[in-house]
């Protein structure tokens, strides 16, 4: 059982393809607080490694990242 | 700012040449996930790149002489638009306006898809402060105008390009 994290933001994905998820969220995170939380929801199959690179890249934390119903679902915290 | 400054943000150089529809992709996708990174981008539009950064965009996409290409039908059935239909050449290059077909193709399949147009990922990269420099002997050579360019542009030549790039983590020629 794994700990519910308490988002601070969502921000919906869906249907959209490279670049846009990491766009998207990199655009929502600029308008966040430090050690809020963003939830991403995307459908790219290509957002998973994404996600990890720019959450390595900007030094936001990639706190989980996780697979429902056919979505990609990422919990990130501003630094 | 200088690279020799540790805490510096990486930097990618990219150089744009080709300006079909195709390949202006590369360029605006690389640089808008760049700049989502927190990264300094500069991208040097050239030759056939620089009309990508005309104000008013008409990017065309040919099959002819492009073989890679697949050609499918972005509507009907999921079948039919599994179809990679054969395009002869003859074919392509005798059919009047059959560029205009296979770039309206393409953006419908794009747009189905959900791939950003490039006007877009274009105003992504002006939003996430893409330094894009416009060959300035370009311009002259086919006769452009800077007022044909979006003002966000700079104009520069090879040697103010070379000079950003030589400090760039990553350099790409697309």
């Amino acid at each position: 059982m794994t700990d519910v994290i308490k988002e601070d933001q969502v921000l919906d994905c869906s249907g959209m393809l490279c670049p846009m998820p990491v766009v998207k969220t990199s655009k929502a995170m600029k308008e966040m607080q430090s050690g809020q939380v963003l939830k991403m929801v995307a459908t790219d199959p290509g957002a998973p490694p994404d996600m990890e690179a720019w959450s390595r890249q900007t030094g936001n934390e990639l706190m989980r990242s996780m697979t429902e119903g056919g979505k990609f679902i990422f919990y990130l915290k501003k630094k | 700012m200088s690279k020799s400054d540790p805490n510096a943000p990486k930097r990618l150089a990219l150089i744009a040449s080709k300006g079909t529809l195709d390949w202006a992709y590369p360029p605006f996708i690389l640089a808008s996930a760049a700049g989502a990174m927190g990264w300094e981008v500069g991208i040097f539009f050239t030759f056939y790149g620089l009309p990508l950064l005309k104000s008013d965009l008409h990017m065309q996409v040919s099959p002819l002489g492009n073989p890679a290409m697949p050609m499918k039908m972005p509507f009907g059935p999921e079948g039919f638009q599994n179809i990679v239909w054969p395009m002869p050449n003859i074919l392509m290059a005798n059919v009047p306006g059959f560029e205009a077909m296979a770039t309206s193709l393409m953006k419908q399949t794009f747009k189905n898809k959900g791939v950003a147009s490039i006007e877009e990922l274009r105003d992504m990269c002006v939003d996430l402060d893409v330094r894009m420099i416009g060959c300035q002997m370009t311009m002259d050579v086919f006769g452009f105008k800077r007022e044909e360019f979006i003002k966000e542009c700079e104009v520069g030549g090879a040697a103010m390009f070379l000079e950003y790039a030589a400090d760039a983590d990553v350099q790409l020629f697309v």
